[in-house]
Parts: C-alpha cells; sequence; structure tokens
C-alpha cells in the first residue's frame, strides 16, 4: 500500500511540471500586465518595477528563475501585497479557510450521509419527500443567494450571529459559513447515499439479513451502510479540495481572511507569483486528498485492497 | 506544536485580546480593498491611504476639511522665487518607539522613494523637487543632489525644479511621509512588519491580518496624542459592498466607505442623514481616439459629447446624483475658482441633439451613411448602465455602437496602446490643483489615451506652471481648458462624488472634496 501511494505521487510529478509550466507561459500571454490599472505609471517607474520583479528579462530565463526558486522552495513574491511573500500569504490565509472548511466537510458528511439514508429507509414516503424537499433547496440555491438571506435573518433581524467577519474565532462568527459551505455537499451527499442505500437494500446479502430477523436499523448500521458509501467516498475528494481551498464567494460575503479569494484576485490583478503560488497549492493538495480517498477505498472494499 | 498551528493560535488569542480591549472608542470602518502594504512608498490606493494617513505624518497635514495645516513641521517659509522651502520641525516631536523625528528621516524618505532601486509606484508625484525624475531614471547617481537637505536636525530645505503652487498639497500626500531611519536600516525590508514597524502619526498598527483588518491604537509619542478622542481602528477588508451595508446595518462598522449605488433610495429612507454623498475631485469621462478617422474630426467628438444627457446619469441611471460635467477640471478644486464650461452647456437638450445631428452631417454622417464606433469599457455595472444608455443616446444621430468590455487590466491595456475608439475613463485627484486634471490632455502623457495634441494647449500647461501668481496661473489654466472643451479632446460626463455612510454616533465627519476623513478628528458619542 506504502509503495503504491509513493509510486502515485511520483507519478504527479511530471503532471505538476507541465501544470506549472503551462500556468507561467499562458499568464503572460494574457493580455494586461500586473502594473496596469487605471493610472498608468510612468516609463520610468515601470522600469524600476520591471526591474525589481525581473520582468525586464527573457520570458524563458524569467521561467528558469522561477522554477529555480521554486525547486528552493520559494514561490516568489506577490506584486499585491508586497509586505509578504506567496509562501507567507498561503500559511496565513490557510488556518482561516481549515477551520472553516473543515467543519463543513465534516457536518455535510454527517448530515448528507444520516439524510440520505432516512430517505432510503423511507424511501417515496413522507420523511423522504421532506427531507428531500429541503435538501433541494440547499442543491439549487447558489451560496451567494443563501449567504445574504442568512446575514439578513441571522445576523440582522434575529442577531444571533454576527453577518460577518472572524472576529475572534469564537464558534457565534464561524456558523452561517459554515452552513453556507456545507449545505450544498450535504444536498449533494445525501442524493448519492440514497440512491446507493436503496440499490444496497435490494441486494440478496441484505434479504438474507433482514430473513435472520436482523431489525433495519441494524442492518443498515452493520450491513449496507459501508457498501453503500463507496459512491460517497468518490465525491468526497473534489469536495474536500473544493471546501478546503477555501470558497471566493463564501470568504468574500463574510469577509473572511482565507485563501478562497487569492487566486481570482491574482488572476484579475496579473499577479504572477500569486496565481502561480495558488495553482500549486491547489495541485498539491488535490493530490493528497486523492491519495486518501483510495485509501479510504482500500479500507471499505478490500477487493481494492488485494488489487 | 508546528508553525502553522502556533501561528493561528497566536492569531486567535490577539483577537481575542483585541475584541476584549475593543470599546466604545474603537473605530471600526469598512475599508474595502485589502492594503498592498503599510508602507507609505509602496502604496497606491486609497484604502491604503486611509490607513497610512492615520499612522504617518507629513511636514504638512490635512485638517477636518483637507485643508493644509502644520504637520510635523510647525512653520515654513518660502523663498520669492517660489522654489525652496524651508521647514521648521515640531519640537519633541518623535517615532513611536521614542526615538525623535528629525530633518535626517525626511532626507532619508525622499532619496529611498526616488530611488529606482525601491521601485515605488507614485515617486512621480513628488518630481517636482529638484533632481528627483532625474535620480528615479538613473541619470544623476549621487542622492545628495536631490533638493531635499536637512540644514539641521529641526530644519528640512526642500529645492524644487520650478515654483509649484500645490507643491504643499503634494507634501500631504503619503509620498512625502518620513520614515524612520533607525529602523528601515536595522530591518531592512522586513522594517514594515508588525512588531517593528515604527511610526509618526497619531495611530500605530498592532495588528493586520491580510484579506480581513488591519487593527491601530493611539501612538502614546505622538505630540497631540491627548486630544485624540477615538483609541483606534479597525479597518476592515471587504470589498462586496452589499455585505459590507449588512454589517454595517448590524453595527459592526461604524463607517462605510462606499455603498452599492443601488441602495441609495433605500438609506435615505432607512437610514435618515447617514448617507453621505458629496462632490468628489474626480471626472468621469470618455476619450475619443483623436488620431483615428472620423474621430479625429473636432466635429465628430463634439457632436458624440453634445448628444449625452448628462442630467440623467448621475440621478436615474446611478441614482446617486452625480453633478452633470461640462467641464473638464471638477468645480471646487483649489488654486483655481470656476473652472472652464462648454460654450453649449445651458442648451436645452433638445437643441444640443440638433445641433449634435448637424455637426455629423456636416462631417459626412447620417441615418443614411450611420457612424460605426466601439465603446469600450472595463466590467462594471455602473460602466455598462451608462455605456448602453449614452449608445442610445447616440443613437437618433445615427451613430451604430458597438459595445465591448473587458476586465480592468485588459481595457487599460488596450486604452495605453491607442487600441479603442471610444473608451471610458475615470480620474481621482492625487492632489487638489487643476494641474492634475490638465496634465491628462498634454501630448505625450500617458494617460492621454484618446491621443489629442495641441501645441498652443501644451504651452498655456507649461506656461501656467510656471507662474508664481496664483490668479495669473489660474487664468492661462483657464485659458487651455476653454481651449481643450471648444476642440472636446475628451467627453467629461460627471464628476465623481464621494459616497460614505457614516452611523450616527460619529462626530468630526466633514465631507471634503478628497474625501479624505483622518480618525484623529472624529469622535464618537456614547
Amino acid at each position: 500500500m506504502i509503495k503504491y501511494a509513493l509510486r502515485r505521487l511520483l507519478s504527479t510529478i511530471p503532471v505538476m511540471w507541465i501544470a506549472v509550466t503551462a500556468s507561467f507561459f499562458v499568464l503572460r500571454l494574457a493580455p494586461g500586465g500586473p502594473f496596469d490599472g487605471e493610472r498608468p505609471l510612468p516609463p520610468v517607474i515601470l522600469k524600476n518595477l520591471a526591474s525589481h520583479y525581473n520582468l525586464d528579462k527573457p520570458l524563458i530565463q524569467q521561467y528558469l528563475i522561477y522554477v529555480g526558486d521554486l525547486l528552493r522552495g520559494d514561490l516568489g513574491p506577490s506584486f499585491a501585497s508586497e509586505d509578504f511573500t506567496v509562501a507567507q500569504q498561503i500559511m496565513i490565509g490557510l488556518p482561516y479557510t481549515f477551520t472553516i472548511g473543515t467543519a463543513a466537510f465534516l457536518i455535510a458528511i454527517i448530515v448528507g450521509v444520516a439524510v440520505g439514508c432516512l430517505g432510503a429507509l423511507y424511501q417515496n414516503k413522507a420523511p423522504d419527500y421532506i427531507l428531500g424537499a429541503l435538501i433541494l433547496v440547499g442543491v439549487v440555491l447558489p451560496n451567494f443567494l443563501i449567504a445574504p438571506i442568512l446575514q439578513l435573518i441571522f445576523g440582522i433581524h434575529l442577531a444571533w450571529f454576527p453577518v460577518g467577519g472572524w472576529g475572534d474565532g469564537s464558534i457565534k462568527y464561524l456558523i452561517l459559513p459554515i452552513v453556507v459551505l456545507a449545505l450544498p455537499h450535504a444536498g449533494r451527499i445525501s442524493r448519492i447515499t440514497r440512491g446507493s442505500m436503496i440499490e444496497v437494500m435490494n441486494q440478496n446479502f441484505i434479504r438474507t439479513a433482514k430473513a435472520k430477523g436482523i431489525g433495519p436499523r441494524l442492518t443498515v448500521m452493520r450491513h449496507a451502510l459501508k457498501p453503500a458509501l463507496m459512491p460517497v467516498v468518490s465525491y468526497l475528494g473534489p469536495a474536500a479540495s473544493y471546501l478546503l481551498t477555501g470558497s471566493l464567494v463564501v470568504e468574500s460575503i463574510f469577509g473572511l481572511p482565507g485563501i478562497g479569494r487569492y487566486f481570482v484576485n491574482a488572476a484579475l490583478n496579473r499577479d504572477y507569483g500569486m496565481v502561480l503560488g495558488t495553482v500549486i497549492f491547489y495541485m498539491v493538495l488535490i493530490v493528497f486528498l486523492n491519495l486518501l480517498v483510495d485509501i479510504a477505498y482500500a479500507w471499505l472494499d478490500p477487493k481494492v485492497r488485494n488489487r | 506544536m508546528n508553525q502553522f498551528t502556533k501561528k493561528f493560535l497566536a492569531s486567535a488569542m490577539l483577537g481575542t485580546l483585541l475584541a476584549f480591549s475593543a470599546h466604545a472608542a474603537t473605530l471600526n470602518i469598512h475599508n474595502g480593498g485589502d492594503p498592498q502594504s503599510l508602507d507609505p512608498q509602496k502604496l497606491s490606493g486609497d484604502w491604503e491611504n486611509r490607513i497610512a494617513g492615520d499612522i504617518f505624518e507629513g511636514l504638512v497635514t490635512e485638517d477636518a476639511k483637507d485643508n493644509p495645516v502644520p504637520g510635523q513641521a510647525e512653520s515654513w517659509t518660502i523663498s520669492p522665487d517660489g522654489k525652496v522651502y524651508t521647514f521648521k520641525l515640531r519640537d519633541g516631536i518623535k517615532w513611536s518607539d521614542g526615538q525623535p523625528v528629525t530633518a535626517g528621516d525626511f532626507v532619508f524618505a525622499f532619496q529611498r522613494l526616488v530611488d529606482p532601486k525601491n521601485a515605488a509606484d507614485y515617486a512621480y508625484l513628488q518630481f517636482t523637487i529638484k533632481n528627483a525624475e532625474k535620480i528615479n531614471k538613473g541619470e544623476i547617481t549621487d542622492f545628495n543632489q536631490l533638493g531635499v537637505k536637512a540644514i539641521d536636525d529641526k530644519t528640512l530645505e526642500i529645492t524644487l525644479e520650478n515654483p509649484t503652487p500645490y507643491f504643499l498639497n503634494a507634501l500631504m500626500h503619503y509620498t512625502a511621509y518620513p520614515l524612520p531611519k533607525h529602523v528601515v536600516e536595522a530591518k531592512g525590508q522586513d522594517w514594515v512588519k508588525i512588531g517593528n514597524i515604527v511610526t509618526n502619526g497619531p495611530y500605530k498598527p498592532v495588528e493586520w491580518v491580510p484579506g480581513s483588518h488591519v487593527t491601530t491604537v493611539k501612538n502614546d509619542q505622538w505630540y497631540g496624542t491627548k486630544d485624540l478622542k477615538i483609541d483606534g481602528a479597525k479597518f476592515f477588508v471587504l470589498e462586496d459592498q452589499e455585505a459590507a451595508l449588512k454589517r454595517y446595518r448590524a453595527g459592526e462598522f461604524d463607517i462605510m466607505t462606499d455603498f452599492p449605488t443601488d441602495q441609495y433610495e433605500w438609506m435615505k429612507k432607512n437610514l435618515p442623514g447617514q448617507a453621505h454623498v458629496a462632490p468628489f475631485s474626480g471626472l468621469y469621462y470618455y476619450v475619443v481616439n483623436s488620431q483615428k478617422p472620423p474621430f479625429s474630426d473636432k466635429r465628430v467628438r463634439q457632436a458624440l459629447s453634445m448628444a449625452i444627457n448628462r442630467e440623467v446619469i448621475g440621478p436615474q441611471i446611478l441614482g446617486t446624483g452625480e453633478l452633470p460635467a461640462y467641464s473638464w477640471v471638477p468645480p471646487g478644486t483649489a488654486n483655481y475658482g470656476e473652472p472652464a464650461y462648454v460654450s453649449w452647456k445651458d442648451l436645452p437638450y433638445k437643441d444640443k441633439v440638433a445641433e449634435a445631428k448637424k455637426l455629423l452631417a456636416e462631417a459626412g454622417f447620417g441615418p443614411d451613411k450611420p457612424l460605426h464606433a466601439v465603446l469600450s469599457y472595463n466590467t462594471n455595472d455602473n460602466h455598462k448602465r451608462i455605456a448602453v444608455a449614452i449608445a442610445s443616446m447616440w443613437k437618433p444621430l445615427g451613430v451604430d455602437v458597438e459595445l465591448v468590455n473587458a476586465e480592468t487590466k485588459v481595457h487599460y491595456d488596450q486604452m495605453q496602446r491607442g487600441q479603442v475608439e471610444i473608451g471610458r475613463a475615470g480620474w481621482l485627484a492625487d492632489y487638489n490643483d487643476p494641474d492634475n486634471f490638465l496634465n491628462l490632455l498634454v501630448t505625450g502623457v500617458q494617460m492621454n489615451y484618446g491621443r489629442w495634441s495641441n501645441p498652443d494647449y501644451d504651452k498655456m500647461i507649461k506656461e501656467g506652471n510656471a507662474e508664481t501668481d496664483l490668479k495669473k496661473r489660474a487664468e492661462i489654466f483657464k485659458k487651455a481648458e476653454q481651449l481643450a472643451l471648444d476642440e472636446s479632446a475628451a467627453l467629461p460626463i460627471y464628476y465623481y462624488v464621494s459616497k460614505n455612510v457614516v452611523s450616527p454616533k460619529i462626530e468630526g465627519f466633514v465631507d471634503n472634496i478628497q474625501d479624505i476623513h483622518r480618525t484623529r478628528w472624529l469622535s464618537m458619542k456614547e
């Protein structure tokens, strides 16, 4: 298993190199530069800035400098935030994004699986319809719509929670963003769980278990849940990478200092270092999460383990 | 415990401590964007200026109405030729670490500003100082030749290239703030990090969470600390204005520095007296590529300008009542008086349209031979609304408009390359003087996106800037402005307004043309 994991990790290196190289050159080909804006800078200032950031060197030389720095673990400077390097900014934003993302991820799994199981057990009955309708709201409504509604109800009218900000990091500041982030994923997980659980519950080994007189609760917990979770696990990889890399919308609306907004803002600002830094960070995270999903698969399905 | 966890816990603990220490006298300001730096020589945005102007102070500073008043200098004299300024520093001024602020700190800061290695975006704002531009260009390498000299610790002499009537206003700008030489030399680039940074303003920064906020507290070493009514401020990063308004309504912000225009009517009814909309030293305009036929024809440009119904844009399209612009320099600009206006300003709109049709017909265009024009703007709902409205205003003239939008970087890149026919632009004054606007139309200036060129205009601007008599200077400038307006060098559309929302518990907030409101002038009702 360790060998398999190492082989998987090594095989990602060429992919990552291609992605970094492609991102580097595509970014430079995009029209507009990091110092273009409403107030054009005089040529002398632009020259000084270009020299300061090595942008006056031939593109291939800039690339070699970047790759050289990268191999030494240096993600370089950010043009839009001069007091912090790209690596420093990512390290500053990560704890916030991870806190919110992890909580939303766990809540999405717990709520999604529970609702999905209930839906399957009460298939086409009232609880299934009611939960299904509620969960549909979470899936269908985009978070840029849900967030302001929750802010208005729970922040302004009821004044139960702060409308935004990180504050002192206490739970009251985190509840609304976590709910907004978790809701669509909980919805999708519940739909996947429900479908998968219905399929599993119709299989022979479950019928045998029922024939033996095992109650429905025990049947689900002991026999049906594990195989029914296989498709859910497949979904968890992308869901985790989405949640743990932060959400531009949620962080913007709630004014959270996470890393979700970095990529888009950096791309708009032509902040080359920050764009590449976030691309690399996301890639590493996705590779790592996919590896975890594979391990979870192996744990759930002995056939995978023995392959 | 790894570094990551430590940082996270430290930040959470500091946040908790600050939350407990925060009481009624902490000002919570919705500040918009994330600051690029706390180093005043690395800034370029108004959201950064709000913080920098609270934590640093120049020789001259601004009062609540944004007029120049003595800052670190208690007095100054100007030589008869208007070129040499001699500043006397206040007694006992100190950095926040207790070290004295000396004339040498100003010399150090100005030399660092123009040092090409420092690559300061806004160094050009101080190019009026002798040899500043040459040093920045690398033509002079001896920094001692910069026109900034410390006569002694308390006396600073600044020599200019030419007499510059707005120089005291330019000294209020953050590019003219002193820097703590002893800290910058000891810490290098890290001098500006929280824990290292030393400032000389009424407040000092104690926390910066990128993407969230900057926190300041009173600087006990500042000469006027005992008069400060606000203990400190939190400048919040939040670019989503709708979300910011919700936080303001929930009492989480005391001041918003911008608001969604479509909420203005709602705010007037539901937050009476809290939304401040005031004239602002800025101009929203369209450039027309005067190097490209048929836009090189003055009649075409004038027809396009005359057919814009400016009276409806502020009240109806934007909803915040921006005033229609018929001049190039916004009214109320210092050292100027009443600006020059287009000759057809007071004609009824239908007469303007009739005249515009006539001019276009003379230029060879009309319903039978429509003028095709590409109107480019940077992506933004308001720019789009205005572009659509103006395109419909031009339609009766037989102008067939193609709207093109692009993100800001691309739009301005194309504007600078002269690749647009008609393009949206805007200008906010860096310093309160007509030169800051008139300079936009000088031949060869980068911001002259329409590439309009007139030697007489260029000559008058140069002459005006060399004139020390403010009255005569204003007369020369006004002639130049009139010439540009007669030629329809560009199409002024509206003067910007500042848009703040101020809680009723805040006192001392005075609307002003530069939209600068330093915390030191504010107080808070319990």
